[in-house]
């Protein structure tokens, strides 16, 4: 079995996918980081340095357009919420958007969670089944003596590895090159957690300050999970779609077609039992409302879970009986 | 020493068994009845017509399609039930030798070789020795031509030592040197025990190259023999051309020579091409030619050529499969 995942790991390195994948983020990374730091050089020549005036700015522009008739209901209800998480903040005296590496590293994360990383790791999962049919090497592949669902067990062994390389280099190249910009300090800053959202109330008593680093690790960790689940998912489409091209639309269709589900299907509430919905797993520790109505994390944690677990089922059901015509 | 021979043949065992084998994809039964058994040391030829059923059949020896009905047991193991076992003596090459391109030639050997038992790098460095691969075995795939992946198929094949190989169309994209040089290795193979099964569409590279062949058409298999006892049983063919031709065909009939007036459906291309289109084909024994020359010279009809047309594999090919073509 280590044999077999050697030959998987060699593959996934000889193809260079993963190269790819470090160099979008190496090239993206600096990017985002720089557009941080134009915007917060804007802020300070508005506010001076003075992080509270910024907040205060903050929350007195949302207050105003809570009155204003355009604005649609569900962005008020957001608003309320994260008028209330500001006052909390200056309560206890925390500067919520303290820049530095850690909090890029931090803010970065949170948004790339639901779409960018599911996407990175899309582009290495795809292809590790269905290029080896597009190739034909699957039966070279099959006709040895083994059984198949250890040569499929091996792919994925190999993929979820990668996944989660993915994901901690995301992270690292995430703060190293953030530091260059921000600096690399602000590991023991606090981040209030536990916001429990009731309606458009939010509910403090839970809320309490963990350092930056414990949060950076909780939310590396629920990304991590959100991206196994996208992997076994690319994993389910690749063993089952013939065309490399084909898995890759399917897999990216069902992705963006979360992120606009997301925005929009607050009033579809069964659109909740989909997977694309609840990629959003850091939302849950930010305290931002979840896209529909009756999602905790608990809930979303659950709803991936069983969808991983279905694709494995399908996968492994379908490799092993499959009949190799081309 | 022909006795010897005798013992050995007797004493041969099945490496290959396979028996009423049947596959069905969607409502078409796309092989029907296939069973024929192939012995250690000899060169069994699959022959048919593209669309016979032979990739499928050829994709169910190796495990990569589950029949409908039928096994298939090689050495003892039935490849269905313990693939991890049979598949161990077999190594094949199953339509075009399908590598990782964007790794070397030897990278590609290493990958095979992790998932056999008891392969190393001394059997890696052999098999590239054998195949005559050396000098560019840590080349990437994609820089090889078709002869070269052709060739490193073969020793990805052989890797594992193998009781059994198959070869699908091995002489697909090869050129006449390089068909000579495989018939060579394949028959040096088999003269050293392995048990070699070759499909093929090219009715003359199975006649060269095989001791024993099935002939299948629309998934059935027609006959098994070896080569001599499949050609004994077809008829010989003599082209006459005859002048003034009416009149020596009517003797020919009275002679007891039966015309043949389809000659394309029984005639393989390269004869069919050579002969005038005023000659006369006959099914008759050649030995009844001396009888009837005389006969025709006496009653002043000129005889400007007979010609011999030995039986052959795609003479009785076409026979078989009336006229169904091949390609």
């Amino acid at each position: 079995m280590l044999l077999l995942i050697k030959n998987e790991t060699i593959k996934m390195i000889r193809k260079k996918r993963f190269y790819v994948v470090l160099l979008v983020l190496l090239v993206l990374v600096p990017l985002f980081a720089y557009a941080q730091l134009r915007e917060s050089e804007s802020k300070r020549e508005k506010f001076g340095t003075d992080w509270r005036r910024e907040v205060q700015q903050a929350i007195t522009d949302n207050q105003n357009s809570l009155g204003s008739d355009r604005v649609p209901e569900e962005w008020k209800k957001y608003r309320k919420i994260y008028i209330q998480q500001l006052k909390y903040y200056l309560e206890h005296d925390v500067n919520p958007a303290q820049p530095g590496g850690v909090s890029f590293t931090r803010e970065f994360l949170n948004n790339a969670a639901s779409l960018f990383i599911p996407l990175l790791i899309m582009g290495i999962g795809s292809d590790i089944v269905s290029s080896e049919r597009t190739m034909g090497t699957v039966k070279m592949l099959l006709t040895r003596p083994i059984r198949r669902w250890k040569v499929l067990l091996s792919k994925l062994i190999t993929l979820l590895m990668f996944v989660s390389l993915t994901v901690v280099c995301t992270v690292i190249i995430c703060y190293l090159i953030s530091g260059l910009f921000f600096g690399y300090g602000g590991f023991n800053m606090p981040v209030f957690t536990g916001f429990q959202l009731n309606g458009s109330e939010v509910d403090m008593s839970t809320v309490h300050g963990v350092p930056q680093w414990k949060y950076l690790l909780m939310q590396t960790g629920l990304i991590w999970f959100v991206g196994i689940v996208v992997a076994i998912l690319a994993f389910m489409v690749s063993v089952l779609v013939r065309s490399t091209a084909a898995s890759i639309v399917i897999m990216m269709a069902a992705l963006i077609a979360g992120s606009i589900l997301s925005n929009m299907a607050s009033a579809w509430t069964s659109a909740k039992y989909l997977f694309m919905v609840n990629l959003g797993l850091t939302n849950y520790l930010a305290g931002t409302p979840a896209p529909i109505e009756g999602m905790t994390l608990g809930f979303s944690l659950a709803v991936l879970s069983i969808w991983g677990a279905c694709s494995l089922v399908v996968s492994f059901l379908v490799f092993t009986k499959q009949d190799i015509l081309n | 020493m022909s006795t010897d021979d005798q013992v050995v043949v007797t004493e041969r065992k099945n490496v290959l068994s396979v028996q009423s084998l049947k596959k069905r994809i969607g409502k078409r039964w796309i092989v029907k009845d296939v069973s024929f058994d192939v012995k250690e040391g000899e060169v069994f030829g699959f022959l048919g017509p593209n669309g016979a059923g032979k990739t499928t059949t050829i994709r169910m020896l190796v495990d990569l399609i589950t029949p409908t009905e039928g096994r298939v047991t090689i050495c003892g193991y039935e490849v269905h039930k313990e693939p991890e076992r049979a598949l161990a003596y077999v190594g094949s090459i199953v339509e075009n030798p399908e590598v990782y391109s964007y790794l070397t030639g030897w990278e590609n050997l290493e990958q095979f070789a992790r998932m056999m038992p008891n392969v190393d790098e001394s059997r890696i460095s052999e098999v590239t020795k054998l195949v005559d691969l050396d000098g560019r075995i840590h080349d990437k795939v994609k820089t090889y031509s078709l002869g070269m992946r052709q060739r490193l198929g073969i020793a990805l094949a052989l890797l594992g030592r193998p009781k059994l190989l198959i070869l699908d169309e091995p002489t697909n994209g090869l050129d006449p040197k390089g068909i000579h040089e495989l018939r060579g290795f394949i028959r040096k193979l088999a003269d050293e025990g392995m048990a070699v099964f070759v499909s093929s569409h090219l009715l003359s590279e199975i006649q060269l190259l095989c001791d024993r062949v099935a002939i299948i058409s629309h998934g059935k298999v027609l006959a098994v023999g070896t080569v001599e006892e499949l050609i004994e049983g077809s008829s010989s063919y003599v082209i006459w051309e005859l002048e003034p031709r009416s009149e020596g065909e009517k003797l020919l009939r009275q002679a007891g020579a039966s015309i043949v007036e389809n000659a394309e459906r029984v005639l393989d291309h390269a004869t069919i091409a050579a002969i005038s289109g005023n000659a006369v084909v006959t099914q008759m024994s050649p030995d009844d030619v001396t009888d009837i020359v005389p006969q025709l010279v006496g009653r002043n009809i000129s005889v400007k050529a007979i010609q011999k047309i030995s039986p052959t594999l795609e003479q009785l090919f076409l026979e078989m499969t009336d006229g169904e073509s091949i390609e």
